[in-house]
């Protein structure tokens, strides 16, 4: 009986100690050098130097507050972005264009510049690096640079406002450049210039669809009357654009010093006799760092924006020189939960001028407008879902913006996203607090491919 | 004659040397941390990675991994293989991650540096360094499985010799640090590689395996093909599969950079 048990316990232990030992991985032999030379090959029958995608979208919007300038809906469009790329030898070319159907918009005929019509053409460029220290980009394509979040002082690349305060995705805050860029490298200083031969504005708010405070008539306006009238300066090589980037990175730390000569992006300006809004010239310089701080990661900017038709601040008319600066830090707060902060203020030069230019009973701008922003990202259900908050808020102005936003990753094709643009404002003038009837909810459906 | 008996006194000596176990757990660590992280002084792979989760729904990844170690050499020496590295991570699959760029410069001493590039915003974004133990692209595997824990993190004792295995334990030195009380490795004893982790909390049970189900010889060195990890808690499974795999190739440094985080270096992804 006792030599019964003590085999059963024995065999216990045997398939105890069989069931903790795994298994030998295929391929893995006890004698290594058994093991045959593999090369592991993926059949691949797809051409490597060809890539094609896209995706779907349907988005719809509303706004949340009564404004008798503008209609109800805020979004209402469908989308198909197809994208197109293939490498040759010696260069490469990209094409992204994107298929749509705004229900909301005002023409439907095709204007590349402004992004209106059937057809918004994002990325159509031409790349090459004609030696080993040489990039070149030539044609249609987003640029970005400079470190601040939503917040921008040395990023002089064209936006589209419409899109970011309407609630599309993130990506259309960034509205196409038609552009030269080079970048040269080196272990001294990399350098990119941009060079754009025609002025590139911003898809700026021009009251179709965003209603905005008119100093004329001390009031909110929008739709039909509102809606302003630019002088677009479009001669090619004219009204041009550079910018220029001079960047390293020093053992983790970037630092960057940044140019640019062209125009102030969206209308800074009027036009004396018939009131039409202008883009007068501008020319930035600026600085910026970042790099790891404390476990997060913080950044630094600085630019001097010199409006150039107002160098005296004198000109009612037109948007004085300022001082821009910023500070930031960002980081992991929790698992998969981030935070950012920043700090931004922008500092009006000769504001004496400015105050003593500003016809009676105009509202004055502060001299320093102060902006703080938070960033709160948080990722759910295995990452598939994000929980974000941007918040931006003004002590000076009074007045904030907020853009809470979900979005859930369903399967590997279908995304459900939604969102909201949230404005308020003690005052009617200043920069948030002038949308203040604008704020709006979104959701979207997207098949991506 | 005596040329030929010499000759199989040298050879039989070296098999016994070969095959004589080792007994010191820090030399077993040191050699498996080679065999899973620092082969060959850089390497890619592609590797497809499929999620599925507890109601059998799946998800799939395709990306592309460079890896470049700042050490010169393999040599087990002193530790003279470990040193700092750089990771290229770029997304083919799916679609909303496409052409999306990760890069690490991994430090053994001090926070990682790391980035993200946007493609659709051309956006160069700086991210924080985070808890390594932070699920790697909502899969079952960790940022740490993928680039690797740091040995000086855990204590390392030989719990056993097999025929087959070294089996070791691994304790955290700081336990609120981490979500598992201690983790179990078996590493192959003729390769050092190892060929399963299992992850306990405090009270002994299982939180996570991770398994290497398929192995092949590339360029002569022991390659990982396929490997698993499987979270008990949530009963979600990872599979990654590599393809591709390729070491050595002179890869760069400046591949490393904000340089090609805009513009992928195609030849070396392909």
């Amino acid at each position: 009986m006792y030599r019964y048990l003590l085999i059963a316990v024995l065999i216990v232990q045997s398939h105890v100690s069989l069931a903790q030992d795994p298994l030998l991985p295929e391929g893995l032999l006890d004698d290594p050098f058994a093991t045959p030379e593999t090369t592991i090959e993926q059949d691949e029958t797809i051409d490597p130097t060809l890539s094609f995608g896209g995706f779907w979208e349907s988005r719809i919007g509303g706004r949340l507050v009564d404004d008798n300038n503008q209609r109800s809906a805020s979004l209402s469009e469908i989308r198909l972005q197809l994208e197109f790329s293939k490498d040759f030898d010696l260069a490469s070319i990209n094409l992204v264009g994107d298929f749509i159907y705004d229900h909301l918009a005002d023409q439907h005929s095709i204007d590349l510049e402004k992004g209106q019509g059937y057809f918004d053409l994002r990325e159509a460029n031409f790349e090459a690096s004609p030696t080993d220290n040489v990039d070149l980009k030539f044609g249609r394509q987003i640029l970005t640079w400079g470190t601040g979040d939503l917040v921008f002082i040395n990023d002089l690349f064209s936006k589209d406002w419409h899109s970011f305060f309407l609630g599309r995705d993130e990506e259309y805050l960034k509205a196409p450049s038609d552009a030269l860029k080079a970048s040269l490298y080196s272990n001294v200083v990399n350098v990119d210039l941009i060079y754009n031969p025609h002025f590139d504005a911003d898809r700026f708010l021009d009251g179709r669809r965003i209603s905005y405070y008119a100093p004329a008539s001390d009031s909110i306006v929008g739709r039909p009357t509102g809606i302003i009238t630019e002088d677009y300066p479009g001669s090619w090589l004219k009204d041009d654009e550079i910018s220029l980037r001079l960047h390293q990175n020093v053992s983790g730390y970037e630092v960057a010093g940044y140019g640019y000569h062209g125009r102030w992006k969206s209308p800074q300006g009027q036009a004396a006799v018939t009131g039409n809004s202008t883009f007068p010239a501008l020319n930035v310089l600026g600085a910026s760092a970042r790099g790891p701080l404390g476990g997060g990661i913080a950044n630094m900017e600085a630019g001097y924006y010199n409006s150039q038709d107002d160098g005296d601040g004198t000109n009612s008319l037109i948007r004085n020189s300022e001082t821009r600066f910023l500070v930031g830090f960002e980081r992991e707060a929790a698992r998969d939960l981030t935070l950012g902060l920043q700090w931004y203020v922008e500092h009006m030069l000769d504001y004496g001028a400015y105050e003593n230019a500003l016809s009676s009973g105009a509202k004055a701008k502060d001299e320093n407008r102060h902006l703080l922003t938070s960033r709160l990202t948080w990722l759910t259900h295995s990452q598939n879902t994000e929980w974000s908050l941007f918040a931006f808020y003004s002590p000076t102005d009074q007045d904030l913006y907020i853009r809470p936003r979900v979005s859930y990753k369903i399967d590997d094709f279908w995304t459900a996203e939604a969102g909201s643009n949230i404005f308020a404002g003690k005052d009617k003038h200043t920069f948030f607090g002038q949308f203040r009837d604008n704020t709006n909810a979104y959701m979207a459906l997207r098949y991506g491919f | 004659m005596f040329k030929v008996l010499m000759f199989l006194f040298v050879v039989s000596l070296s098999f016994t040397v070969q095959a004589a176990d080792l007994t010191s757990a820090e030399e077993i660590i040191q050699r498996a941390n080679y065999m899973s992280y620092y082969q060959g002084k850089d390497g890619r792979a592609q590797v497809i990675m499929t999620i599925t989760d507890s109601q059998s729904r799946s998800r799939t990844r395709k990306l592309t991994i460079l890896r470049r170690d700042e050490s010169e050499t393999d040599a087990l020496e002193g530790n003279a293989y470990r040193g700092d590295q750089k990771f290229y991570v770029y997304f083919h699959r799916p679609a909303d991650v496409s052409k999306m760029v990760f890069m690490v410069w991994k430090h053994l001493k001090g926070d990682d540096d790391r980035w993200l590039y946007l493609p659709a915003l051309d956006l160069v974004k700086r991210i924080a360094a985070s808890d390594q133990r932070t699920s790697f692209v909502g899969s079952d595997f960790l940022y740490e499985d993928v680039s690797g824990r740091l040995l000086e993190d855990d204590t390392h004792e030989l719990l056993e010799t097999t025929d087959k295995y070294y089996k070791m334990r691994h304790t955290p030195k700081d336990a609120t640090s981490v979500e598992f009380s201690y983790f179990d490795t078996f590493i192959h004893k003729q390769t050092f590689l190892p060929v399963q982790a299992v992850y306990f909390n405090d009270s002994g049970a299982k939180l996570r395996t991770i398994s290497v189900n398929g192995v092949a010889t590339v360029q002569g060195y022991t390659t990982v093909t396929k490997s698993t990890a499987e979270n008990h808690q949530t009963g979600s499974k990872t599979v990654m599969e590599y393809s591709k795999v390729i070491y050595d190739t002179d890869l760069p440094e400046d591949i490393f950079s904000e340089r090609y985080l805009r513009k992928a270096p195609k030849k070396y992804l392909r």
